[in-house]
């Protein structure tokens, strides 16, 4: 069977690669900065505490910001093509709501946006994802450990997934516009993350000794703050409280539900790992962190933070 | 119903042979289960090969900036731009998949070094601005040699290249508004995209291989209708199309014999350093060692995955059996 080809060489050189210079206001001489939450209503819902819903939104923003960052750290590390693809997308889709929930915090409350030299063209959200320190960042520490092999990534993504899954079919119905935007999205997104480490999960724990000796360990080795997860702390509780935000205290059970439903398939019991302390009783959420985040900011904001009036 | 499939009437080499000139004298295309001339599938799998671990090497360079980038909305391009470049080795390795090679042999034979990848990301990414260049350029150039494969003999190969080329030209336009971008920024930020474009002019014109004089394949492979075109033509029409996008975007090309041409109608240029060019061939370019260690220890990394995946498929089937 053969197809003939009607095309002319020329058209195709055309369409193809000349179109840089067309004066094309979405491309290249157009703006460059969109802002992420253009059209979307960014009042502050009545009686909500502007303080309360941006330091909320910086939460989920920074789990999401950091997770992004070390599954981002897997493109051209992947077991194989197709998984180096669904990591990146996973990488992306965090990535995506990391720029919503950030633009959402500095909206609702400018003076959490790190102040930067007189005129710098940097967005709010950059200037809250590049120019804080560790101690300012309130993820999850889940989030934020240094990559381990492939069992890891997949122990880590299903636990994140499954939690935030929980969290986010609940914030669908904040009273805040944007926080309810972004879950609704996140949701399938999500979705789908927890549904890949799944597949993994149980692959693994199927698969070969090795693997499930790998999937153990990684399992074991992050059990312990699984329970950080569903730690109210008073932003938390109060964002719930005005009806923005999700306690997440309140969908544990229904997080566990699934993951023992993964478990199962996997044949492999719940861990009796203890939960991993904080310092001074304080944890991710209070900014408490463990050393290596400081290490990935330094990375991360290496360039941004090099040129504070750079145009990019 | 192809001639290759009538066993009973085994028809001679020749006529095989004439079926086969006559399709690509047509223009039409070669399909999987055409009889073709060992030497032009062999070839095309070479070819194919090649091209598809470019695809997968070139992720490295770009890939080196991801966890740097200095935006979010840049990262994103960025891990967008470096997935995409999966994908095209994907569709590649399903095309030389068509002819009778496995991904898993193919792999093999990168990590082995007995199959070459595109010498241009041997050379390292040394800024941002890098992410930019490379887009314009080597993207570029890699589209200046991909648009006329899209008319390619086979098919499988050809329309692989249609969907590729469709991302890199994305990616070109991406690249290169970086580094307008940039350009419109502070004067550090002008001078990182000139020094880059100062590293990366000259590779991106070796990308269209050794000047015809020197390239004893390209012959062959344009009467297979395999190559539409001859790298110094291919390499022409890049200098032609480049030097207008780079007075736009305000930065020097560095190469003092750069001039218009009245009688020709085209640029005058300079020649690239044609011994640098053999030595990132031979394997000793600046990146060569580490691009291919990065690939063998990815590879290696997850070779207890792939086994996992493997022993758990065949338990499914043993129990569905
Ligand atoms: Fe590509
Ligand atoms: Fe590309």
């Amino acid at each position: 069977m053969t197809e003939h080809i009607h095309t002319s060489p020329e058209d195709e050189h055309e369409s193809a690669y000349s179109g840089l210079l067309v004066n094309d206001a979405h491309w290249a001489f157009g703006t460059d900065f969109e802002d992420p939450l253009a059209g979307v209503d960014t009042t502050i819902p009545d009686g909500v505490d502007a303080a309360t819903l941006a330091t909320y939104a910086l939460m989920l923003g920074d789990d999401s910001l950091v997770m992004s960052h070390r599954i981002s750290e897997w493109t051209s590390n992947a077991p194989d093509l197709e998984d180096d693809i669904a990591l990146s997308n996973i990488a992306l889709d965090l990535l995506g709501q990391a720029r919503l929930l950030l633009a959402r915090a500095a909206k609702a409350d400018e003076s959490i946006v790190p102040r930067l030299p007189e005129g710098s063209p940097a967005p709010p959200e950059d200037a809250l994802a590049f120019f804080r320190e560790a101690h300012q960042l309130r993820n999850v520490r889940l989030a934020e450990l240094v990559n381990g092999d492939f069992a890891e990534a997949t122990v880590r993504v299903l636990l994140f997934s499954v939690w935030r899954l929980a969290l986010f079919e609940r914030l669908r119905e904040s009273r805040d516009h944007v926080l309810a935007a972004v879950a609704a999205k996140g949701v399938k997104e999500l979705a789908y993350h927890r549904d890949y480490a799944a597949r993994w999960f149980v692959t693994l724990a199927h698969g070969t000794d090795e693997s499930r000796r790998r999937l153990l360990t990684a399992y074991d080795a992050l059990w312990p703050l699984w329970p950080e997860l569903f730690d109210t702390h008073p932003v938390e509780a109060a964002a719930a409280e005005a009806g923005v935000g999700v306690d997440p205290a309140t969908v544990r059970e229904a997080a566990e539900g699934v993951l023992d439903q993964v478990l199962a398939a996997a044949d492999i019991e719940r861990s009796e790992a203890p939960r991993r302390s904080g310092v001074l009783g304080r944890t991710g959420r209070d900014g408490m962190h463990g050393e290596p985040l400081s290490r990935m900011l330094a990375e991360m904001q290496s360039v941004a933070r090099a040129h504070p009036m750079g145009q990019w | 119903m192809t001639l290759a499939e009538a066993p009973s009437e085994t028809p001679s080499e020749q006529a095989l042979e004439a079926h086969f000139e006559a399709t690509i004298a047509r223009n039409d295309r070669i399909e999987p289960r055409d009889w073709m001339p060992e030497g032009y599938r062999r070839t095309l799998v070479r070819q194919i090969a090649q091209h598809a671990h470019s695809e997968i090497i070139g992720m490295q360079p770009e890939g080196n900036w991801i966890t740097r980038a200095p935006s979010l909305r840049r990262k994103a391009i960025l891990l967008a731009k470096v997935q995409d470049e999966a994908g095209h080795g994907l569709y590649l390795y399903s095309a030389a998949e068509t002819l009778g090679v496995s991904r898993t042999e193919l792999i093999e034979l990168l990590i082995s070094g007995r199959q070459k990848y595109s010498s241009i990301f041997n050379y390292p990414t040394l800024s941002y601005a890098d992410v930019g260049t490379i887009g314009w350029l080597v993207d570029g150039a890699a589209i200046c040699n991909q648009v006329p494969l899209c008319r390619t003999s086979y098919g499988p190969y050809g329309r692989a290249m249609i969907r590729v080329c469709k991302e890199e030209s994305f990616h070109q336009r991406q690249g290169y508004e970086l580094l307008m971008t940039m350009m419109r920024g502070t004067d550090e930020q002008r001078a990182m995209v000139q020094e880059s474009v100062d590293r990366f002019w000259w590779p991106a014109l070796m990308m269209f291989g050794p000047p015809d004089a020197d390239s004893p394949n390209t012959a062959q492979s344009m009467a297979w209708g395999i190559k539409r075109n001859t790298n110094d033509e291919l390499r022409q029409k890049f200098v032609d199309m480049s030097v207008p996008q780079a007075e736009a975007l305000g930065v020097t090309l560095p190469d003092p014999e750069l001039r218009w041409n009245e009688e020709r109608g085209q640029h005058d240029f300079g020649q690239p350093d044609w011994e640098e060019f053999m030595q990132g061939v031979k394997g000793n370019g600046p990146c060569n060692a580490q691009r291919m260690a990065h690939r063998r220890r990815a590879h290696e990394d997850g070779a207890w995955v792939r086994e996992a995946a493997t022993a758990y498929a065949a338990k499914q089937r043993g129990a569905s059996a």
